[in-house]
């Protein structure tokens, strides 16, 4: 049995509960243990780094600091969360004087990180520790006619971090394709939902949001599937402020991966924290008799 | 030599790791300003902000809301053929408009983020409610409105947290944090 060190994030604790629950009993049913880290801190999103640099880094060094006692590589579902903890690592490593500084604060709370950790989005996880075939071997109830617009959206692919394609990746098609639903090719897959724009210029951002969900629409997805709590809200719980604002009349929902890969796996829609949507998702058509092999 | 610093100079002082100054090395192609899914919504594009910082027009560069309308996407940062971390750039930007006190008036980002890092400083962890305080009432009456109702939605979904989560060793937490940053300007 794999086992990571979990690093839920705020989001995950109410707004986005459905995404913890449905990451907790998708893991659990295939064979990975997550284990969430004691006292963690908020990764700071995107502001701490509006404010004070070393305040960041020492923020998310916090987390990986405890991450590191348990000695497993940690997972963050949240894209920011995975972004910020994953580049302080590699800033860490490459800058001692940065390193030193973050940990004379970090002895407060008894605390040092080395720099021994990797940090993993939990889509990583799916993609390549579990990987599709394994994924499509577990399926019980394939999402057979789903169509699904994948959502990439910015932080877990981007920035780069070595040679992996930041343009047009597959991983998130191959996942969908191994429960059985039909990933739609959707143009806009890898730009921006806005993220806190969404509150600092709104207008901005429900553009941006009108734009992702008409693309999703175009490619006549049924549900748009994502890997980010910030896209999630931004995408479904403002979907109906779009609609006022541009006179649209969009009604697409927006869930989380694992809700999806969850239903395939035949979960209930309870466990998968399935019912805590704004738009709802049409009942899953009833299992086509087919032979699976 | 000379003992006064260009603009130029003390941007690129602000980028993490970055070394010389990454920005004279913009060749203006606009990569970044085609990529950037905000452009149209900014004073100035931000192809158009390196060339203001090159030239050396801090005003004008603070008086812009570009950066501030950036959402961190990093698109433009994986397309610029001259690999200048440009989302970066946007951050160090903001990060001397604040020190400075120096933003374009009715902006939302500025004390939203301020408010932001007070909130985790309090408690460690993200507490939604609070955090709407400090920018609902920059809204105008219809966005008001629509915020209220979404809220409303999203609290009778049980979305929304009614008490503040804490960190357990909060004490050390905020020492840990005073060793940073002075707390007096935090509290």
């Amino acid at each position: 049995m794999k086992e990571f060190a979990y690093f839920p994030g705020c989001s995950l604790e109410k707004m986005a509960s459905s995404y913890h629950m449905s990451a907790m009993e998708t893991t659990k049913q295939l064979g990975v243990k997550l284990n969430e880290l004691d006292d963690w801190n908020c990764c700071g999103a995107t502001t701490y780094f509006y404010i004070d640099e070393l305040l960041a880094y020492t923020l998310c060094a916090r987390n990986l600091a405890i991450a590191e006692k348990t000695g497993l590589d940690v997972v963050a579902p949240c894209s920011a969360c995975y972004k910020n903890m994953f580049f302080t690592v590699a800033h860490l490593k490459k800058d001692a004087d940065l390193a030193e500084h973050v940990n004379f604060a970090l002895e407060e709370d008894n605390l040092h990180f080395s720099g021994n950790v990797n940090v993993k989005h939990l889509i990583e996880v799916f993609a390549q520790d579990i990987g599709p075939d394994e994924l499509k071997r577990k399926v019980t109830k394939p999402l057979e006619g789903m169509r699904v617009a994948p959502y990439y959206g910015c932080q877990i692919v981007r920035p780069q971090k070595e040679k992996e394609d930041v343009e047009q990746p597959q991983f998130f098609e191959e996942m969908l394709t191994a429960i059985g639903a039909t990933p739609v090719n959707y143009p806009l897959k890898m730009r921006c939902c806005g993220g806190s724009l969404i509150i600092s210029s709104r207008t901005a951002a429900l553009t941006m949001v009108r734009n992702l969900l008409q693309s999703a629409v175009d490619a006549q997805a049924t549900v748009i599937a994502t890997a980010c709590p910030m896209c999630q809200v931004n995408l479904e719980v403002y979907q109906q402020q779009v609609n006022l604002e541009f006179g649209t009349n969009f009604s697409v929902p927006v869930m989380y991966f694992t809700q999806l890969v969850g239903l395939a796996l035949g979960i209930s829609n309870k466990k998968l924290g399935i019912g805590k949507e704004f738009v709802a998702m049409a009942p899953t058509p009833l299992p086509v008799q087919k032979t699976w092999d | 030599m000379t003992d006064t610093i260009t603009f130029g100079q003390e941007v690129s002082n602000l980028l993490h790791a970055a070394e010389g100054e990454p920005l004279k090395t913009c060749i203006q192609c606009g990569t970044c300003s085609g990529t950037c899914p905000v452009a149209g919504y900014m004073d100035n594009s931000p192809r158009q902000i390196i060339a203001l910082i090159n030239l050396g027009k801090k005003d004008q560069v603070l008086e812009s809301n570009t950066f501030w309308y950036c959402a961190s996407c990093y698109y433009c940062t994986v397309r610029c053929p001259q690999e200048i971390n440009i989302t970066e750039l946007m951050y160090a930007l903001k990060r001397y408009s604040i020190w400075k006190s120096r933003y374009k008036e009715g902006l939302i980002g500025p004390t939203f983020s301020e408010a932001f890092v007070k909130m985790i400083v309090r408690g460690g962890r993200s507490f939604e409610p609070i955090l709407a305080t400090s920018y609902i009432f920059s809204f105008n009456t219809r966005e008001f409105v629509q915020e209220i109702q979404g809220a409303t939605e999203l609290l009778l979904k049980g979305r929304l947290p009614v008490l503040p989560a804490r960190i357990k060793r909060l004490e050390n937490f905020r020492r840990m944090i005073g060793r940073i940053i002075p707390m007096g300007g935090l509290e």
